[in-house]
């Protein structure tokens, strides 16, 4: 079993946890606006639960960088550059349709990926993991229900759903897409080959939307660039300068 | 007119179509840690069974308060009417007698 650094291990872990801070803040702005209050408060509780999964990934990440940073620092005190999410988590809400859609391509991702976490060789990662998936199964069986329901509703919801995965379906690839961290964690039993979770990811996606009586577009073209740190969409500088907006106007600030 | 098997004897039932398109109402019971019978803890709308459990796992269980979720449609509920009050439950008030309070219930036996 070969070693991982610890800048390997660090880079790793701020892509589970940016994964969950991006997306868990793009779902809160769903509060208070929902279509009905049911799903206002299921779009919360799903806030919440990615943002408790931030906190436990970024706070180990922070113990295993040794610099003292805790996970708020870590959240509240990086710019855009330093994120290592991918970018689907920072995608526009759009309409309800389109959050519903972002969130069954990502949260199918999530299930396979913490599934895989579940055995890792890395204790805490292991324990992190056991604790998350139990959430993300549920949040999986909602966003799929719903897409299934949206996509075989109306002529209008159909069609808002296909717009949908039309638009975000070139962003799935790069949850997929392995580099070096990757390959180090694999090859370390810390977390699972991509490869193999894209093969469980299709068997789970690819029935919901046929039910959805949903097309995936055809052509491989991937988007890419967030969980390296290359570059960025547009979209998530906005969402940091209200996500961080207290924390740079009044640094240090607590309650 | 209410109709005297609604759910909501006292709130009106209107006639006509609403106005827009609402999911249904349904009524949540929810079976506590330590409970042993499901209690009506509210209500919520939801566009079938399947959501509605599921909705009702967000609203109502959020802090731990659940291991079984029953969900029934509001309108499949048959009510009592508060009009028959006075035959239906005034005639038992002057039976004390009908309440086993005079039993001492040992401990052993715990909740009844």
């Amino acid at each position: 079993m070969a070693d991982v650094t610890q800048e390997q291990l660090f880079e790793f872990l701020c892509r589970m946890g940016d994964n969950t801070l991006v997306l868990g803040h793009r779902v809160s702005e769903w509060c208070g606006y929902a279509p009905v209050l049911e799903e206002d408060i299921a779009l919360a509780n799903t806030a919440l639960d990615l943002i408790g999964q931030t906190q436990m990934w970024l706070g180990l990440a922070g113990e295993v960088e040794g610099k003292g940073r805790t996970a708020d620092d870590i959240a509240m005190l990086r710019d855009v550059w330093d994120f290592r999410n991918v970018l689907l988590a920072e995608q526009p809400n759009g309409d309800f349709g389109q959050t519903m859609m972002r969130q069954f391509l990502f949260d199918a991702w999530h299930l396979a990926m913490l599934t895989a976490l579940t055995k890792s060789t890395h204790e805490q990662i292991a324990a992190i993991a056991a604790k998350a998936v139990k959430e993300v199964q549920y949040h999986v069986e909602r966003s799929g229900e719903t897409v299934i329901g949206l996509g075989d509703g109306t002529s209008e919801s159909h069609k808002r759903m296909q717009d949908a995965l039309d638009l975000l379906w070139p962003y799935v690839g790069e949850m997929f897409v392995n580099d070096a961290i990757d390959d180090a964690m694999a090859a370390a039993g810390i977390a699972a080959d991509l490869a193999e979770l894209r093969a469980q990811y299709d068997a789970h996606v690819t029935p919901v939307l046929a039910e959805a009586t949903l097309m995936i577009p055809e052509g491989g073209f991937t988007h890419k660039g967030g969980k390296t740190g290359f570059q960025h969409t547009e979209h998530l500088g906005h969402l940091l300068t209200q996500m961080q907006w207290l924390q740079r106007a009044y640094p240090g600030a607590t309650w | 007119m209410s109709s005297p098997n609604s759910a909501y004897p006292d709130i009106p039932e209107t006639q006509t179509k609403p106005k827009r398109h609402e999911w249904p109402l349904w009524e949540v019971f929810i079976r506590g840690q330590h409970g042993m019978s499901h209690r009506h803890v509210g209500s919520l709308h939801a566009p079938d069974e399947e959501m509605a459990i599921k909705n009702a796992r967000d609203v109502y269980t959020r802090r731990n308060e659940g291991v079984s979720i029953w969900v029934v449609e509001a309108s499949h509920i048959a009510a009592s009417s508060p009009s028959e009050k006075g035959p239906l439950y005034e005639p038992s008030e002057s039976k004390v007698y009908r309440h086993p309070t005079f039993f001492d219930i040992p401990e052993e036996v715990g909740a009844m």
